[in-house]
């Protein structure tokens, strides 16, 4: 039992990724100093292709001439995990959290934020489902949300959860996403059959984030 | 001991092995206390993994790409060939230092002068205090069963128990035996006494009720005089401040601190301060400059426990608020990670919650220093109680401008000046503590915040 914790929400609107893990680090920083509250960043990243220190080339399938061509860039995170795609109609979350004392379990964290994503996708009529020894979130349709956290010294988390409310699909044919070949890759919108406002699920966002975190927002 | 060891972390109920994904530190390279040394990666987790003491990094016993299980030695320190204000105690573990704040034994959840209670669980030794520490599933666990986990074999890191133990435990037959009070109860203090309270007031008692109950002496009431029972708060604080005062012989020392570079930070920030929406009060930097010094001063950060000294891993500051009427005592955790503006926002944030009565139990326990503020009333200092399960207890005084004599450092000529000033008085345990400690505390404390930091 503890008192409801007061967390901040930062829209950063469209933002290169490597800009928002500037402000992702800095935000580290204060928060381990407790100069900041908990902090949810809500954005969306320009086409973009990350790589994780475990990623298999491979999984890359477009040369730099594609890339070009399609306006994606390349980045290279040095963080674990395979290859992820991001791009526009993406909603990316990355919670900046402090999580001691009391909630020092990345498992459990990981599971709390496909729990959001969860209540989310759910909140639209949409089952969702988490996958056995997998880490994302799964609708009859394919796979809809990743999810890879870092936990700094302090037990300060970053990066977070990217649901796919009306990305284009077409661009995870690119990757291997998460080096998981055999499972399709689907949108809030493609699940629907219909257009979906980002704004409103920003909105869902934050309100089944206060739910899962027993968070109080306050700005 | 100057060399201690680094294992893989407990990063969660469900982790059992890390791989190690980066070293981002060297053999050979110094090393401060809670600075990232390594990178490990579970199923999509990253996490870095601070090195628990300062030093040299003597050794790296995992190559990156292994993965090991929770608890395997990845790295050793070397804390003497390293940085100088380290002295943890030897015995310092290597996990997260914020460990400790999940230990609290169910002491008394009344808010009120509990920021002791946590050290009144088990006490005995290291190895004893490792084994009943424990993850909240098996705790809960052995609530449910009605288990004592000092009696349960651990097989988990450093003896822990882990859910697989409790679980055979529970299957076993020989549960039945096992011990009802958890072995760790019984250090073998001489002046501690048997376990078992027995009601009759056999000559044994004595030291039972010495320690153990606390009677307050009943007094005639005369006509005119009005008779009301002490609430919960006034009662808890009454038995604890008793307590506290039986068990720990107090001896206070006093110091004077000029406030002159203080003030000359507050003026050089408050324009970014306000900005901030911060706030940095003079107890805010005092907090500051405590936390930082207590690093350096083990035996003030801990306590005496049966025959046994526990130096705290954690500076976790309890900070007194007057309610008027009564008291609260809440904890700012971690106190030592945290910048002065941190600092500045969770005094407030604990302060006014406090005040609206909306504090949780576990903010209010676990405390390992503490500082009260009679200042704040005007009163010059005063000598404040020792709270249970702690050491030290910081009193400061009323900041007021006296006329002093100042040197002039370059001339060496005398003469008077009006400086803000105040009495600080440090409230310690003699049992642990010793006088010439005090003052090198004290003087340490002076030091910091007489020439305070730019940067804090």
């Amino acid at each position: 039992m503890s008192t409801p914790r007061p967390f901040v929400v930062r829209e950063l609107g469209l933002m290169p990724y490597a800009d928002a893990l500037g402000v992702q680090e800095d935000a580290v920083k204060a928060r381990r100093a407790g100069e900041i509250p908990d902090t949810l960043f809500l954005v969306e990243h320009p086409h973009v292709i990350t790589l994780g220190s475990s990623s298999h080339p491979e999984h890359v399938l477009v040369d730099a001439d594609e890339r070009a061509r399609k306006g994606i860039e390349l980045f290279d995170t040095g963080r674990g995990g395979d290859v992820t795609y991001h791009g526009p109609g993406q909603l990316v979350a990355y919670p900046v959290l402090d999580l001691k004392p009391d909630r020092k379990d990345l498992h459990a964290y990981l599971r709390d934020l496909e729990g959001v994503v969860i209540d989310v996708v759910a909140s639209y009529g949409v089952p969702a489902e988490r996958s056995e020894g997998q880490t994302g979130v799964w609708t009859p349709g394919g796979k809809i949300a990743a999810i890879g956290v870092r936990v700094s010294s302090g037990w300060i988390t970053s990066h977070g959860l990217a649901l796919n409310v009306r990305t284009d699909l077409s661009y995870f044919g690119t990757i291997v996403p998460c080096g998981i070949a055999d499972r399709d890759v689907t949108s809030l919108e493609r699940e629907l059959g219909r257009e979906v406002p980002m704004a409103e699920v920003r909105d869902v966002l934050v309100e089944a984030f206060c739910e899962r975190f027993g968070a109080v927002r306050a700005g | 001991m100057a060399r201690i060891e680094v294992p893989m972390p407990q990063m969660g109920e469900s982790i059992a092995e890390g791989t190690v994904s980066k070293w981002l530190k060297q053999v050979g390279d110094a090393v401060e206390r809670d600075e990232p040394i390594l990178e490990i990666s579970t199923d999509k987790v990253d996490a870095e993994i601070p090195s628990p003491q300062s030093g040299t990094l003597v050794e790296v016993a995992v190559a990156e790409g292994e993965t090991v299980e929770v608890g395997t030695i990845v790295a050793y320190i070397d804390t003497e060939a390293g940085a100088a204000a380290d002295s943890g105690g030897g015995e310092a573990k290597a996990e997260p230092a914020e460990k400790e704040a999940e230990e609290a034994p169910e002491a008394e959840k009344a808010p009120a002068a509990a920021e002791a209670e946590t050290s009144e669980g088990p006490a005995g030794s290291a190895e004893e205090r490792l084994r009943t520490r424990s993850t909240p599933v098996v705790r809960k666990i052995a609530e449910e069963h009605g288990v004592d986990i000092g009696s349960v074999t651990g097989t988990g890191h450093a003896g822990r128990v882990t859910k697989q133990d409790i679980l055979d435990f529970i299957e076993s037959p020989a549960k039945a035996e096992a011990p009802a009070k958890p072995a760790a109860q019984a250090p073998a203090a001489p002046a501690k006494p048997p376990q078992v309270p027995a009601p009759s007031a056999a000559p044994s008692d004595l030291w039972t009720k010495f320690y153990k109950e606390v009677q307050h002496p009943e007094f005639p009431v005369r006509d005119a005089d009005d008779v009301q029972p002490m609430d919960k708060m006034r009662r808890l604080t009454a038995e604890h401040m008793v307590l506290a005062k039986r068990v720990a012989p107090h001896v206070h020392s006093f110091i004077e601190i000029d406030f002159t570079s203080i003030d000359k930070v507050r003026a050089a920030n408050k324009p970014k301060w306000k900005q901030q929406g911060a706030k940095v009060s003079y107890t805010t930097f005092v907090a500051w400059a405590v936390s930082r010094v207590l690093r350096e001063f083990p035996m003030v950060n801990g306590t005496v426990s049966g025959n046994n000294i526990i130096h705290r891993g954690n500076v976790n500051l309890g900070m007194a608020v007057d309610l008027n009427p009564g008291l609260i005592v809440p904890v700012v955790r971690d106190a030592d990670h945290l910048s002065l503006v941190g600092i500045g926002n969770k005094i407030v944030d604990l302060a006014e919650r406090a005040r609206d009565k909306k504090l949780s139990p576990d903010e209010i326990q676990g405390g390992t220093f503490s500082i009260t503020n009679p200042g704040v009333l005007g009163t010059l200092s005063g000598l404040p109680v020792i709270p249970k399960g702690t050491s030290a207890i910081l009193g400061t005084g009323a900041i007021e401008k006296r006329v002093v004599v100042v040197e002039d450092p370059e001339s060496g000529a005398d003469s008077m000046a009006i400086r803000k000033r105040a009495i600080f008085t440090l409230g310690y345990d003699h049992r642990i503590v010793d006088g010439a400690d005090a003052a090198r505390f004290l003087s340490r404390l002076k030091e910091t915040l007489q020439d305070f930091p730019e940067d804090a």
